[in-house]
């Protein structure tokens, strides 16, 4: 007879367990003396510079297709013209920060736990751990330094080409000038939009950081879990994102908009 | 043995090991394991695979650590030690590993350099070159020092990993399989090299390994190990000639 599955509470609450232990010696080793600065400049342009491209398409085809979608209806209610606000308050307090947070889960956890789940596999971690050296230091300290740094930047200049995207997208049935739609689009934006969102920003680059290093550096031994460290980074640094995305709308609409 | 042969022999002791117990959920790989390793030996233990042997050793760098039993390095508790205490003693032994876990992302000339700078924290660029230099012309592989480890053969990749750990002079060397995916002649060149460097360095070294020919030439002493406890003990040559089913079938 097939059992129903059974909530396993010891399992996830050692596991919430361990995350916490995880965070704390994060804490702990970066304001540790020693800063490893080649590895964290060496991980900002992996992160950084390595997902330019990549968060860049996205961004510009984000406010492209944004602006194709919304135009037609704000036509019907005559406010062609406000298509740009509407774009650029959309894009930066919402779509641009979460859209751009998810993609880089997407690349950069995975690659940051399939890349410390073969270190792991393949007993390299141990290796550092057992001559003296600190590898929460120099693996996870860096990496996760270098999202908090590269997720706020990579989000900002993704936001900068999703309206470089609608004011495109724009012109190929109105005639906006350049100076008339971004003059339109800042114009309905303020600092309660813009902090606000980078803030959160700096908390998905955390998640996404902080998941992928906890991923591949606690996953089993044998070749199947470093793809397993992968995914199950992508899927928990999704999820984080989303709640802190919830969290962060809350707190915002309490604290900014009141 | 007299009184004094007796004393000495207790201060020449570097690892003590009693009654170590080690399980992982309900299988037992350790029962009750008990090893000395004398300073400036060669201590050889052999045992079938999945036999426990790099667990005991594993738990002497508290890579794991063990249920129950004491297990002392240079008299100090294993498991009492604070973490720099714990770093201070992980710094005092060398750990050869199976796969030598060389830094996939670094140069020959890198992985060698991660332990001075980071480790014995040294600044002094033209010293780390030399010591570098040093080593690698001790493994004799002078010439890959601006390699990338998937560059290097198995044999070549095992001595990068015994130059990375004897550049920190360390005084208990731990060898895991050292020969194990090699074929026979660089089996026993780096059998002899861990020999030699052992004469050098003056280490005292625990070897785990299956290969006989490299137990041959390396060991001082040989342990056997059966179903986490050790079944015989003596020299190569005392082993070969013995009764024993179990630790004659290692010899056929």
């Amino acid at each position: 007879m097939i059992q129903p599955a059974r909530f396993n509470w010891t399992r996830h609450f050692t596991a919430a367990g361990n995350q916490v232990i995880f965070i704390g010696r994060f804490f702990r080793n970066t304001f540790r003396k020693d800063f490893e600065w080649n590895e964290f400049i060496r991980q900002c342009y992996i992160i950084g510079y390595e997902s330019f491209s990549l968060v860049g398409i996205t961004g510009f085809i984000l406010g492209f297709v944004l602006t194709l979608q919304s135009e037609p209806t704000m036509r019907d209610f005559g406010a062609v013209s406000f298509v740009p606000s509407m774009v650029a308050i959309s894009v930066i307090r919402e779509i641009g920060p979460v859209i751009i947070a998810l993609i880089c889960a997407g690349k950069i956890a995975s690659s940051i736990g399939a890349e410390l789940g073969s270190m792991k596999v393949s007993e390299q971690i141990d290796a550092m751990e057992v001559s003296g050296a600190n590898p929460i230091q120099y693996l996870v300290v860096t990496r996760i330094l270098a999202c908090i740094i590269m997720i706020p930047l990579l989000t900002l200049m993704a936001d900068a080409l999703a309206l470089v995207g609608g004011f495109a997208a724009s012109n190929i049935s109105n005639k906006f000038t350049l100076t008339l739609y971004f003059s339109k689009a800042f114009s309905s934006l303020s600092f309660s939009d813009v902090i606000p969102a980078v803030i959160k920003t700096i908390f998905f680059g955390f998640a996404i950081g902080f998941v992928g290093c906890y991923k591949g550096y606690n996953s089993d031994r044998g070749t199947e879990s470093v793809g397993v460290a992968a995914n199950s980074a992508v899927v928990s640094a999704s999820l984080w994102i989303i709640l802190l995305d919830a969290v962060a709308v809350q707190m915002t609409s309490v604290f900014a908009y009141s | 043995m007299s009184e004094n042969e007796s004393s000495k022999n207790e201060k020449d002791v570097v690892v003590c090991i009693s009654n170590l117990n080690k399980a992982f959920g309900e299988k037992v790989v350790l029962s009750n394991m008990n090893m000395l390793l004398h300073k400036g030996e060669n201590l050889v233990v052999l045992g079938k695979s999945g036999s426990g042997k790099s667990v005991a050793i594993k738990c002497m760098v508290r890579l794991l650590t063990q249920d129950s039993g004491s297990l002392k390095i240079f008299d100090k508790e294993v498991t009492d030690l604070s973490e720099d205490e714990l770093k201070e003693l992980r710094i005092k032994i060398g750990f050869l590993f199976q796969s030598a876990a060389l830094y996939d992302s670094m140069t020959v000339e890198q992985n060698l350099e991660f332990p001075l700078t980071r480790v014995l924290k040294l600044k002094d660029k033209s010293e780390i070159k030399h010591r570098i230099e040093e080593i690698l012309r001790e493994v004799g592989l002078q010439d890959a020092i601006n390699k990338m480890p998937s560059d290097l053969s198995g044999g070549m990749r095992k001595r990068i990993g015994l130059a990375r750990t004897l550049i920190l002079k360390p005084e208990i060397m731990l060898y895991d399989e050292p020969t194990t995916g090699l074929d026979p002649i660089t089996s026993r060149e780096i059998s002899a090299l861990i020999l030699q460097m052992q004469k050098k360095y003056q280490t005292s070294s625990v070897i785990i390994t299956h290969d006989m020919a490299c137990a041959k030439i390396t060991a001082d002493r040989v342990l056997v190990l059966n179903d986490g406890a050790f079944v015989a003990e003596g020299t190569y040559g005392e082993l070969e000639n013995g009764a024993d089913e179990l630790v004659c079938s290692f010899f056929k």
